[in-house]
């Protein structure tokens, strides 16, 4: 029952051929065959003795020019890959808590602070007063803590303890709790130049650690501060495909990845002068929409459209339509420069710490953001006369086509309404087996992959299939987004269990938590589950895995670590980043288990990793022993009373 | 699907909301919006409000700002293509919903139409709730089925009543279907309804499931000790400690009733119904499934317990009509009874006696004498029950133990009305249990059964002797008054000095975790059910139960009553939250009251005496507070200086606060309790030397507030004003 219909990325880039567009294929494709050595993990220009290469098969050199094995080689590869990835998200964070601080003083005009419940459940965990005080000075507070994690000079991260006290002390014992967060990066980098670390298995240990930095720390940080600034995500009805650009109206796609400015723009968008504007264009209306991580922002939040994800960015600008394409930071593509020369539209860096060289750069800061936002959109619609009508294809207009919004406070609640919300429904579900477990897929789309694949959709389909719910950030929610899984009658596609959980809450089987920072609401979403009791006392215990199938970014790698490290069992697909490494590699799928109870496997082939993910848990469902079938329980007067006992008054996080 | 009921129930939360709305502001229109509201006689406002959100509702105008939250709880409709998440949203109309319908009820007491009325009964007041919520928690009562709609015919519904009953369930009815409602049909076939029954028709609009479900919550704020507002607390404890479910019966479920059973899941307790609707299986806010459907009426009751999950063990007793505790408060009317025995000038007892084991034959019933086939209808009829009893663990002291639980286990059998004990007894037996086969010798085979199954521990043996002509009977009764009065010889013997142990009751922690009952000769468990003697027979028949000996040990202060053994126990029982108590005292280090108290002693400052209210007294007292207000003071193992509560028996005790004055200082009692204990409280009067003391108390007919009752003491001279400060 495979539809062969086209989607409309492909037939996007059927165009781009056509009218002799480049893409990231035809790119891809000159890079063939790509570096074996460096495809390997077995280059190394850390220093000027190298560049040195290792020989995996023949009689070549075994070591570099300082006596590097191979196992050193890949070792430092994969740290610097953690630690590069923890700068990105951790990097984002701190542009978070530098806007909570100056949206607190009220030195950011426009931003404010909309989520007051997770404000005093953030000012918790740092041990912020909350009492008698002024949001705005809690805030301040919650902030300035905030910034303090990336550089305070004792102690480890506060967020470390919304783990399970199991998982706590495991980390404690292995010395892998994460310091503060440049830290852990400015030692990852020191560990790794020439003559430093030379011990794979301690290489990976501090892996571990900065990569924990990047969960528990940037990634968490970057959530939490975000949620208090822009809300909360909840149940959303949305639409992604490029089909969300609209012909007849002004658009403007924001892409990247910190909200931010995606948030001011959004804003900015409804000032007056931008209305009238928009009437004077003659176009019938301003749509923004999203791509990449920035799309999964501003459609969990707000149900914003999402023109698509990583791979398909140069497809947007080339339906023609986009008068400008915003962009901050990460996986923004340099080839968009190109792109636009094919078109009328206006491509605009905002960071001074991002810049693309033939980009037009607008300087974002927190204090004038409405002004440059709303400088921005009128430049987009000041552009709109220079379109090129004849050049204009828009695959097709898009449906509604999702319901996305799905942060661990809207699951708790969906469950139990605002008095009873807890993870209980979830883990009785997983008790009796109507679930089987959860998947998390995250990260990216690429050309490696083969063009315009529908990996993550396949995969979910899979699993939903078997009973698996499946939670989804990042490229690949956006992928499941515009493959249609991420609506509520999809649980016809489900198993018969899956699918009367479905129907009983409401939910659709794929569920949209978010962008790739958010891959920390899954972290706390499985701390929950561990909490609330039954399905053991650590995250390893539970029938949870994750998985990326077409990984690209060295964020990728340092969030598989940190999901490794946390307890969960993570799957990549493609190429290991070890491979020319055997110990090395097997270091990272096979004994970290010994470790921290978790692993890596790493399967070039795709189609496989649906069912190594399933025989996982269901192996988990066998150690916690709920896959036998037990009588149902019928509570006499002294078992209600124990049930009272063990149910203490309710926490927060 | 789940989707529809959903859909529906969100429906009829929008109604429900209007409705209330539009009674309230009918309310308003006639009475004005500083009116008073209030569900007569209760300490917790509108109890589903008061728990859920704290707010003490009190006027018209509160409710104003009630439903305007009910309002704002309300989500949207879910859509009929690509909706979003609407379990967590249904669950959040079903709470408004009943938001609005406490409003809508409160309401009705202002302007009607009345909630009392007829068979009707409306919210139960707080003397009820104690008393009946308690069993909840106890366990006398596992839960309640919340009756909707009705069944396909009455005899249908009698015959759910009763296996209802006979699994102790309590049964909660409210609303129809399609103007017929279960009560209604019980109505028709006669049966008795009420508190005592266990079967309480609380009102036939569907809005009274608010009664059902807001005495949950009091039983959580009572027994659960939850704190007003911790709503996820108070919900929690009902699923696990009140195994209550909704069982809609009838041939369709309107928006309103789905509503309110959205309402219900969110406690924990699921509707089962014999309709056709969806059912939600899928586990997890209550403890298994949400809602079942289609169940066949003969199955029902089995289902609801099975889907609930809840263990019934019942001691089946081998007689011909149903025996359970909701037998025990039904009455037999002069006209439908076969015979009365006892009752004045007639010659009757019920006795228990120890005997040598081998002068006992385990399960021998013996009738001497005719049965009720050859005794004629009517009263007149002489009978004497002669229980004797062996075992290594037997003591003649615990014969008045199993004596007084013979009012329970003869009660409790359908068709067989209890009433007295010893040589004073009045006992009735229906007509329709003699139709249905009860005979006089399942009196003796019901005593068999729950001796053995209540006292297994302490007896082996049990033979019961039926006497009914009424020379035998006479001729006993000798024998047995004898026994009676060296009983009552040894009883008032005793006191704490005497005795070397005392013994502890901590039955209540399972809701007040920190209370320790110390129970004395001189001073019974608070609530007055639990004898030094009952604490010596808990303890043989249960060593590790909540009834342990306790050495007294050294005395600390004789005046006060503090020994290190005793003070030493209260610390290890208490969970290390108390380490000290006077037994006799109410300044002192007093002690701690689990909520179960009989009476509550309260200082009246101005006057340097105390003050005494029992649980039925529910009019103001001099000290501002009514009975109910006070509770919520003492209750839940505080130590409070200034307050106590305490059994009826031990205000007649010579022990009595000795530490600060004793008897001497009770200044006000309600004057219905006095005349209840005026007896003892004579007697221990004089034994003290205080003369005519009990005119000298003053009542609620002489003295309201603290400067009547001042006024009234000098009036008559009361010892208190003489007595030192009593801080």
């Amino acid at each position: 029952m495979e539809e062969k219909q086209k989607t409309t990325d492909q037939i996007m880039l059927d165009k781009m051929r056509e009218t002799k567009v480049e893409t990231i294929y035809d790119r891809y494709k000159a890079q063939l065959p790509q570096c074996g050595y460096g495809s390997l993990a077995l280059c190394c220009r850390h220093c000027n003795y190298g560049p040195c290469n290792i020989d995996p098969f023949g009689p070549g050199p075994k070591r570099g020019v300082c006596g590097a094995d191979a196992n050193t080689f890949a070792a430092r590869h994969f740290l610097r890959m953690c630690g590069a990835g923890t700068a990105c998200h951790s990097d984002h964070a701190r542009a978070a808590a530098h806007l909570l601080v100056s949206t607190a003083r009220g030195e950011a005009p426009g931003y404010r602070i909309k989520d007051i419940e997770k404000l005093k459940m953030v000012a918790e965990c740092f041990g912020v007063e909350t009492k008698g005080r002024e949001i705005n000075e809690i805030a301040e507070e919650v902030g300035e803590m905030a910034l303090m994690e990336f550089g305070k000079p004792y102690g480890t991260l506060l967020f470390l303890k919304r783990a399970p006290e199991a998982r706590q002390k495991i980390w404690e014992k292995l010395g892998i709790a994460s310091r503060a967060i440049d830290r852990e990066v400015t030692e990852s980098l020191h560990r790794t130049g020439m003559g430093g670390d030379q011990d794979y298995r301690n290489l990976t240990k501090q892996a571990m650690r900065v990569s924990l930095a990047d969960g528990w720390g940037g990634c968490m940080i970057a959530t939490e501060l975000q949620d208090i600034m822009f809300g909360t995500p909840k149940p959303v009805q949305g639409r992604s495909n490029l089909g969300v650009i609209k012909k007849d109206h002004v658009n403007i796609i924001v892409h990247g990845h910190e909200p931010q400015l995606a948030e001011a723009i959004v804003l900015a968008s409804s000032d007056p002068d931008v209305e009238k504007a928009v009437s004077a264009s003659g176009a019938k209306g301003l749509v923004i929409a999203g791509l990449c991580c920035t799309a999964n922002e501003l459609l969990v939040r707000h149900g914003i459209p999402m023109a698509g994800h990583m791979t398909i960015q140069e497809g947007a600008m080339a339906t023609g339509a986009v008068e400008l394409m915003v962009v901050d930071i990460q996986c923004v593509m340099q080839a968009l420069a190109e792109t636009a020369k094919h078109f009328h539209t206006k491509l605009i860096t905002t960071l001074s710490k991002a810049k693309i060289a033939g980009a037009e750069h607008v300087e974002f800061e927190d204090e004038s953001a409405l002004e440059s936002a709303k400088k921005i959109i009128l430049m987009a619609i000041d552009n709109y006369k220079n379109r090129d009508n004849k050049k204009v294809f828009i695959p097709s207009a898009s449906e509604p086509n999702l319901i996305a919004g799905f942060s661990h406070e809207t699951i708790k609640y969906m469950l139990g309404g605002r008095y009873r919300a807890s993870y209980r429904p979830l883990n009785d579900n997983i008790i009796n087996g109507r679930i089987r477990g959860v998947v998390g897929i995250a990260g990216c789309t690429s050309p490696k992959a083969g063009e315009c694949t529908q990996s993550y959709v396949e995969m979910a389909k899979e699993l939903i299939a078997n009973n698996f719910l499946v939670v989804a950030t990042g490229c690949a929610a956006g992928q499941c987004a515009s493959g249609g899984l991420m609506l509520p009658e999809l649980k016809d596609q489900c198993g018969a269990g899956l699918k009367e959980v479905c129907e009983a809450v409401g939910i659709p089987p794929v569920l949209h938590s978010g962008a790739c920072v958010d891959n920390s609401r899954i972290l706390i979403a499985c701390s929950e589950m561990a909490k609330e009791g039954g399905l053991g006392n650590d995250i390893s215990d539970l029938p949870v895995a994750g998985a990326c199938l077409e990984w690209m970014s060295e964020k990728a790698i340092a969030i598989g670590q940190y999901l490794v490290a946390s307890g969960i069992y993570t799957v990549f697909g493609m190429n290991s980043p070890v491979a020319g490494a055997p110990d090395m590699q097997r270091l990272l799928t096979k004994e970290l288990e010994e470790q921290v109870g978790a692993r890596w496997d790493f399967e070039p082939d795709i189609k496989k990793i649906g069912k190594m993910l399933m025989d996982h848990i269901e192996m988990k469902r066998e150690a916690l022993g709920i896959n036998v079938k037990k009588e149902r329980k019928l509570y006499d007067m002294a078992e209600r009373r124990a049930l009272e006992r063990e149910c203490k008054p309710a926490g927060h996080h | 699907m789940s989707k529809i009921i959903c859909s529906a129930a969100i429906r009829g939360a929008y109604q429900i909301v209007d409705k209330a709305d539009k009674k309230l502001s009918e309310a308003i229109e006639q009475k004005g919006r500083d009116c008073k509201v209030e569900f007569p006689n209760t300490a917790y406002y509108l109890p589903i409000i008061y728990s859920m959100t704290g707010i003490s509702v009190k006027t018209l105008e509160d409710c104003v700002h009630i439903i305007g939250m009910a309002r704002s709880m309300l989500p949207p409709l879910p859509a009929e293509k690509h909706w979003v998440p609407y379990l967590g949203h249904t669950l959040d109309a079903g709470m408004a919903t009943l938001f609005a319908e406490e409003v809508y009820e409160a309401c009705k007491y202002l302007i009607g139409p009345p909630p009392v009325d007829g068979i009707w009964l409306g919210a139960a007041n707080d003397i009820i709730m104690r008393e009946r919520g308690i069993e909840f928690v106890d366990g006398t009562a596992p839960g309640f089925a919340a009756i909707v709609g009705c069944a396909p015919d009455s005899d249908t519904a009698v015959k759910i009543a009763r296996e209802l009953q006979e699994k102790n369930l309590y049964v909660f009815m409210q609303s129809d279907n399609l103007g017929t409602s279960f009560a209604e049909q019980l109505e028709e076939k006669g049966v008795q309804m009420g508190w005592d029954t266990r079967l309480v028709p609380f009102g036939k609009e569907t809005s009274a499931a608010v009664y059902s479900l807001g005495f949950a919550n009091r039983a959580a704020l009572s027994f659960g000790n939850v704190p007003p507002g911790e709503a996820r607390r108070n919900l929690l404890y009902n699923k696990n400690r009140i195994f209550a479910f909704v069982l809609a019966l009838g041939t369709e479920v309107t928006d309103e009733q789905y509503a309110n059973a959205a309402g219900a899941i969110n406690y924990g307790f699921p509707t089962i119904t014999n309709i056709d609707i969806p059912e939600i299986l899928p586990t997890g806010v209550c403890t298994y499934e949400h809602v079942v459907s289609r169940v066949p009426v003969d199955k029902i009751v089995e289902k609801c317990i099975e889907v609930r999950g809840l263990k019934i063990s019942v001691h089946k007793v081998d007689i011909p009509v149903a025996y359970g505790p909701a037998f025990e408060g039904e009455r037999i009317r002069k006209d439908d009874m076969q015979i009365e025995i006892g009752g004045p000038g007639v010659p009757a007892f019920e006795f228990v006696c120890t005997k040598e084991s081998n002068e006992v034959e385990d399960g021998k019933v013996q009738v001497v004498g005719p049965d009720l086939d050859d005794i004629p209808q009517g009263p007149g009829v002489s009978l004497g029950i002669m229980a004797e009893v062996a075992g290594r663990k037997m003591q003649p002291d615990f014969e008045p133990i199993f004596e007084r639980q013979m009012h329970r286990f003869l009660g409790e059998a359908q068709g067989i009305f209890h009433m007295g004990q010893r040589d004073i007894i009045r006992h009735r037996i229906s007509k329709d249990a003699f139709n249905a086969g009860l005979r006089l010798k399942h009196i003796g085979k019901i005593i068999h059964a729950k001796f053995h199954g209540e006292f297994g521990a302490i007896i082996d043996k049990v033979q019961v002797t039926l006497y009914t002509k009424k020379e035998d009977v006479e001729g006993k009764l000798n024998e047995v008054r004898a026994a009676f009065a060296e009983r009552d010889a040894r009883l008032e013997g005793m006191t704490d000095d005497s005795a070397n142990l005392f013994y502890s009751c901590t039955l209540c922690q399972s809701f007040a975790p920190s209370h320790v009952c110390i129970v004395t000769p001189e001073r019974s468990g608070l609530c007055g059910s639990v004898s030094w003697l009952d604490g010596k027979a808990g303890y043989e028949i249960n060593p590790t139960g909540p009834n342990q000996p306790i050495e007294k040990g050294k005395v600390i202060d004789d005046k006060l009553g503090q020994w290190d053994g005793t003070n030493e126990f209260l610390y290890n029982s208490s969970n290390r939250a108390l380490d000290k108590v006077s037994l006799y005292s109410i300044m002192t280090d007093p002690m701690t009251s689990c909520g179960c108290f009989e009476c509550i002693s309260a200082m009246l400052p101005m006057t340097n005496g105390i003050m005494v209210v029992d649980r039925d007294f529910t009019e103001m007292t001099p000290s501002g507070m009514k009975f109910s207000t006070m509770a919520g003071t003492v209750g839940g193992g505080l130590q409070t200086p200034g307050f106590m509560g305490h059994s009826k028996f031990y205000l007649g005790s010579k022990k009595f606060i000795s530490a600060d004055g004793g008897l001497g200082r009770v200044v006000w009692m309600p004057k219905a309790l006095k005349e209840e204990l005026s007896e003892q409280l004579e007697k221990t009067a004089n034994e003290l030397g205080l003369e005519y003391f009990l005119n000298k108390i003053a009542d609620e007919t002489v003295a309201q507030t603290e400067e009547e009752v001042l006024e009234y003491m000098q009036k008559v001279n009361h010892p208190a004003l003489s007595m030192d400060p009593m801080f």
